[in-house]
């Protein structure tokens, strides 16, 4: 789907990109290439990249995450290894992003070294049916607003848009207009459509590239 | 009905206060509700509301106080820590009779303890939560769609009966998404002749104290509290039954503890064990003619919980210590498993080990 070295994934909170990088981390391992994935969030204190630390760890994917995750220590901390994101030349390498402009202040540090490598993917993950993104306007902006804070440049668009676990694929097929327009506004290619592995089938018929998802389960 | 979108629990809150007339917003930031802060940031300067970031937790309460004398739905946010700071402004809008919305998202305890779940304020939240003769309405969301339809429950009551109604969630109902729909409510109409709003020299002024200098009015003044009290204890108990019909095991459990609970009641359902739960959807009042009923029919009672048991008392004064109550908790921030449950169900069942 992406040839680059580094695949950032950043977006509005709760678009998914949690979800999306740890899937997208174990599809490049599969590819067979050497990756890491990396935990940028300084915003969100649950629902983590380290919620998958054991699937990850199975799979040798290595995961950087600020060694506070899931600890009781509010602390919007990174590691200094993060840096091998950028350094570790010889890893595919895979960033999930804070939400919003907020979580992408932490990205600022590492932008001048993943520009100067040119190597990258930045790509934006979209949800229509959150609230603050219902239209392609208000994801347009929001967009903008994590390339002001990240001093980076989105280079494509996913679409992830869901309700939980009640997305139909009716649901996911009646936000390709608004995926389309987003597209258009940004000038930026839709790289695919991701959602739940069981629903792939149902919308695979509209010539969409698409993603499928193995979600955590839950106990609640 | 609306279209769904797909919300955080804490966001749900914002949203559904906003659509049920709030425009004024005090708090302080603190994990793990910081997103409804954050949403009413974003949103009440759009509508012509007012958002404020207070210098803290004592502040934000005490501007509560403020408006909730003008008759405006006013609210605030925090979690448990700062719930702790705010305790005297509760108690002085109690005293004063000033409707309120606190929500508290509740995080591990007690002190700083963390910022992982927690339902550890139970005792704050229904047995008082500042000094003084006072009751809160205590209202346990379930669900994110809950988060936004108690919260637009919540402003009605407070305005009903003059007085606070807290949403006590935990930090795992803050965060989860779900998806809901939200639509504007129908408000109620209650009589706001008391607020302050300028006499316009027109009528007397009001006058908002919850100072008495005569002891004979401050008593006065409880005795009619608590006749409202008891009004709310005859018409506001909500709970939720769950295969009670047949059950001879009753698990009683809130919030996020309740969700886990039903995945154990399936599965013990699955091996033969009839097990039921009772989710008291209202704290305060607490749901006990429902409990007495059912200590008539079960076996024992379970209280699943994320604290030490504290529900435990309730359920033992509700049901007339007719039948054992077992507690199986996680606390400090863990949450009790499905499989955890399932086994304190099976531990307790008929030719159990007890």
């Amino acid at each position: 789907m992406t040839n680059k070295r580094i695949i950032l994934f950043a977006g509005h909170y709760g678009s998914g990109k949690t979800n999306i990088a740890v899937n997208f981390s174990v599809r490049l391992k599969e590819e067979g290439f050497p990756v890491l994935i990396a935990d940028l969030d300084i915003v969100n204190p649950y629902f983590r990249t380290k919620d998958s630390e054991k699937e990850l760890a199975e799979k040798g994917i290595e995961l950087i995450c600020s060694e506070f995750a899931n600890t009781n220590l509010d602390i919007p901390s990174l590691p200094k290894n993060m840096y091998r994101v950028v350094n570790d030349k010889k890893f595919r390498a895979v960033m999930d992003i804070g939400g919003d402009d907020a979580g992408a202040i932490a990205l600022g540090r590492f932008a001048p070294f993943i520009s100067e490598e040119n190597d990258y993917e930045m790509i934006f993950v979209a949800n229509f049916f959150r609230p603050l993104t219902r239209s392609a306007e208000e994801a347009y902006e929001v967009m903008q607003e994590i390339e002001a804070a990240s001093s980076l440049k989105f280079t494509a668009i996913v679409n992830n848009s869901n309700l939980g676990s009640e997305t139909t694929a009716e649901d996911i097929v009646t936000t390709f207009d608004e995926t389309e327009k987003l597209s258009s506004l940004s000038s930026l290619p839709v790289l695919f459509t991701s959602c739940e592995k069981k629903l792939c089938e149902k919308i695979k018929n509209n010539g969409k590239v698409i993603f499928p998802l193995e979600l955590q389960s839950k106990i609640f | 009905m609306a279209e769904k979108v797909l919300m955080k629990g804490n966001e749900a809150i914002a949203e559904a206060a906003i659509l049920a007339g709030c425009r004024h917003y005090f708090g302080y930031p603190i994990t793990p509700q910081t997103e409804i802060a954050a949403y009413m940031a974003k949103k009440m300067p759009k509508i012509g509301g007012c958002f404020l970031q207070a210098e803290s937790e004592v502040a934000a309460i005490n501007m509560v106080y403020g408006v909730a004398g003008t008759g405006k739905r006013v609210m605030t946010s925090s979690s448990s820590p700062g719930i702790s700071l705010k305790a005297e402004g509760l108690s002085y809008l109690a005293g004063s009779d000033l409707p309120s919305l606190v929500v508290n998202v509740q995080r591990g305890g007690p002190g700083l303890g963390g910022i992982q779940p927690s339902q550890s304020d139970y005792f704050q939240a229904t047995k008082g939560g500042g000094h003084g003769d006072f009751r809160m309405i205590v209202l346990a969301p379930s669900s994110v769609q809950e988060m936004a339809d108690l919260t637009i429950k919540g402003f009605d009551l407070a305005e009903k009966y003059r007085m606070t109604s807290m949403i006590l969630a935990d930090g795992t109902m803050g965060q989860m998404m779900e998806p809901v729909s939200l639509e504007a409510p129908e408000l109620n109409e209650y009589d706001k002749s008391w607020a302050v709003t300028g006499t316009k020299c027109e009528r007397n002024k009001n006058i908002i104290n919850s100072l008495s200098l005569v002891p004979e009015e401050l008593e006065r003044l409880n005795f009619e509290r608590y006749e409202r009290y008891k009004a709310i204890e005859e018409n506001e108990v909500m709970y939720e039954e769950y295969m009670m019909d047949d059950a001879e095991i009753c698990i009683s459990a809130f919030g996020i503890a309740a969700r886990v609970a039903k995945n154990a009641i399936n599965a013990a359902r699955k091996e033969g064990i009839k097990a039921g739960l009772i989710r008291p959807i209202t704290l305060w009042p607490f749901p006990n003619e429902a409990f007495r009923k059912a200590a008539d029919k079960v076996d024992c009672f379970i209280s699943v919980e994320l604290s030490m048991g504290q529900m435990i008392e309730d359920i033992r004064l509700a049901s007339e210590c007719k039948k054992p109550v077992y507690l199986c908790n996680r606390v400090g921030g863990m949450i009790p498993s499905p499989e955890m449950v399932l086994e304190s169900i099976k531990a307790h069942s008929k030719g159990g080990t007890k």
